[in-house]
């Protein structure tokens, strides 16, 4: 029987839409053990994410309030001392930045191993191992934490979001534990560039550009238009990012977000190892290359060699009468 | 100021598709790989050095010391960053069996007991585990605060603290950090102007990327003082906690690549086919 913690994300003042990917493991877990999940939200905006949080088949959502931007050592002590006290086998979090940054801390405080951004698990009676991508995803290691307490993080792309549960989880306030280290640390803001579009880890469609777009402008007015017939997320290479073609939480790969939608698009991306670790779950992907030997060849789908500046508004004009 | 730069040996990351499976799964091996300094390592190595350096006047502003674990070959591995600059090598003797992310990060911590540095800074995650939780937990065990996704650091308050800005998943972050800290470093911590020291005149313009260790400085290097001590004489307690009992390669995609003709084509496909518009 192992019980799980979710720890949940809070974005501008409610529950983040990517906690429901760790929720989902952790229902998975606690259907295979005979065991329960709870979710903790600590942080600014604590009721009205706990309200959302209690929308998805909790035992119970426990909730704690505190001012101000996000900072792991503003709410890691809170959370390990929580963890500690409900004898949970596991606390997990989906493994978006603020998921990597603050488990390890909480997992610390507990002196527990952590498996990060795992793809799966299996359960033998309460003995859990995790599989998990390795080497930019081209070996995947199955782990074990021999710690009392496990911590694991989850990809998004591999647990898909938990559908609401007909009744409301009970929520409850859990005390702020204080922890000196916070006072060391001032968060000073925040810029994020909104849009409209969907976000790039949840959208059925991305249309990623690469250094090959050769410009800012070019990513408006060539490829911006492919991704909005499509009603598509936007994402890029690192090339285009480090370029400033574009701002740099856009980046797919290795190093910036793992993406696996039903429809990748690649257009003027090359295909390095590190892009393919954030693409290649991909269900169907289409490479546009003047390069037919380039090695996104080894996991596109379908590959068109021309020249980006010619087949992308004409693809995006086909797209176009579709309707 | 004085820099603490752990860095990890991995095998070349440009050739991890290489990467194989043992016959009985139980380990990955990579043969006729070469060992390489873990990429955002070797970034973070060029921030230390930028940070403690005057870039007009190349004096030197404090001392940047690395730190590896592993068997005795890693040596040469730290004579990288040493050739590049950095002062003087530690390195923890260890067999790759006894380590994983939290034996790292308690005999990094027992280290930064001795050594007492103003900063530890250090890759987000090594390219072949991934795992990117180190620095995190090696903050947490010396109660410092941390900023980790770094993409650019400051120093402020007389060198007394650091803003660093992050990268995060929806934009970017900023924190002033207080020293002693942990910074965890991503790659583009090692653009042209990512790392001010206010000493270094502020329009100078590094090249991108770590860099190239000069004859010089490769000569420098083989006199540098590596320390050697073995994990058990650090006093850390308590093995890994994550292993793993086998590894597999993931499946291959299906099929291979359909080259089509035109646009046309392709929507078709898409269309009738693949069934994704």
């Amino acid at each position: 029987m192992a019980d799980i913690l979710v720890v949940g994300e809070i974005l501008e003042g409610n529950l983040r839409k990517n906690t429901l990917s760790a929720v989902r493991f952790a229902a998975d877990v606690a259907s295979a053990t005979s065991g329960a999940y709870d979710i903790i939200i600590v942080g600014d905006g604590a009721d009205a994410a706990a309200d959302e949080a209690a929308k998805y088949g909790a035992r119970k959502v426990i909730k704690a309030q505190v001012d101000g931007g996000y900072l792991a050592e503003k709410v890691a002590a809170t959370i390990a001392a929580v963890a500690e006290d409900g004898d949970y086998k596991i606390v997990t979090a989906t493994a978006g930045t603020t998921g990597k940054d603050l488990l390890p801390r909480v997992a610390a405080k507990l002196s527990a191993g952590v498996a990060s951004d795992i793809a799966s698990f299996e359960a033998d009676g309460d003995d859990l191992t995790y599989r998990r991508p390795m080497y930019a995803g081209n070996i995947f290691g199955y782990a074990t934490i021999t710690s009392d307490i496990e911590v694991v993080t989850v990809r998004q792309t591999e647990f898909e979001a938990v559908a609401e549960a007909g009744s409301a989880s009970p929520i409850e306030s859990a005390d702020v534990v204080e922890d000196p280290a916070a006072e060391r640390i001032e968060f000073i803001g925040v810029e994020s560039q909104s849009s409209e579009r969907p976000d790039l880890t949840e959208a059925e469609v991305v249309v990623s550009g690469g250094r090959a777009l050769k410009s800012a402008e070019n990513f408006e007015n060539v490829l911006e238009p492919l991704v909005d017939a499509l009603g598509a997320a936007m994402g890029a290479s690192r090339a285009a990012c480090d370029a400033g073609y574009v701002a740099n939480d856009l980046q797919v790969g290795q190093t910036g977000k793992v993406v696996a939608p039903k429809l990748y698009i690649a257009v003027g991306i090359s295909g390095a190892i590190q892009h393919l670790a954030g693409m290649k779950g991909s269900k169907t992907i289409v490479a546009i290359n003047k390069d037919k030997e380039a090695p996104i060849a080894s996991v596109a789908d379908y590959f068109l060699v021309a020249d980006l500046f010619e087949a992308v508004p004409a693809l995006t004009e086909e797209i176009g009468k579709l309707g | 100021m004085k820099i603490l730069v752990p860095v990890k040996r991995v095998a070349d990351p440009d050739n991890a598709n290489k990467m194989k499976v043992s016959s009985d799964g139980t380990a990955v091996t990579s043969e006729g790989l070469e060992k390489k300094i873990n990429p955002f390592d070797e970034y973070a190595v060029e921030a230390a050095l930028r940070l403690n350096e005057n870039a007009t006047t190349k004096e030197s502003l404090g001392e940047t010391i690395v730190v590896s674990l592993g068997p005795s070959d890693v040596v040469t591995t730290l004579r990288q960053p040493l050739a590049m600059g950095a002062d003087r090598g530690i390195l923890v003797g260890a067999e790759d069996g006894e380590l994983d992310s939290v034996v790292v990060a308690k005999a990094l911590a027992k280290l930064a007991e001795t050594e007492s540095p103003d900063l530890i800074l250090m890759g987000k995650q090594a390219v072949d585990g991934d795992s990117n939780t180190a620095g995190q937990m090696l903050a947490e065990m010396l109660g410092w605060p941390m900023a980790t996704f770094a993409m650019s650091v400051t120093v402020a308050d007389v060198g007394k603290a650091l803003i660093v800005v992050l990268e995060v998943d929806t934009g970017v972050l900023s924190v002033k950090v207080t020293l002693p800290a942990v910074v965890t470093v991503d790659l583009r911590i090692v653009a042209p102007a990512a790392v001010k020291n206010g000493v270094t005149a502020d329009d100078h313009a590094y090249n991108e990327g770590p860099r190239y260790a000069s004859l010089k400085g490769i000569m420098k290097a083989k006199k540098k003082k590596i320390d050697q001590p073995a994990l058990a004489d650090l006093g850390v307690e308590g093995g890994p906690l994550v292993n793993y009992a086998k590894f597999e390669l993931p499946e291959a995609r299906s099929g291979s690549v359909n080259y089509v003709e035109s646009v046309q084509e392709l929507v078709e496909k898409l269309q009738t086919e693949a069934k994704v518009l």
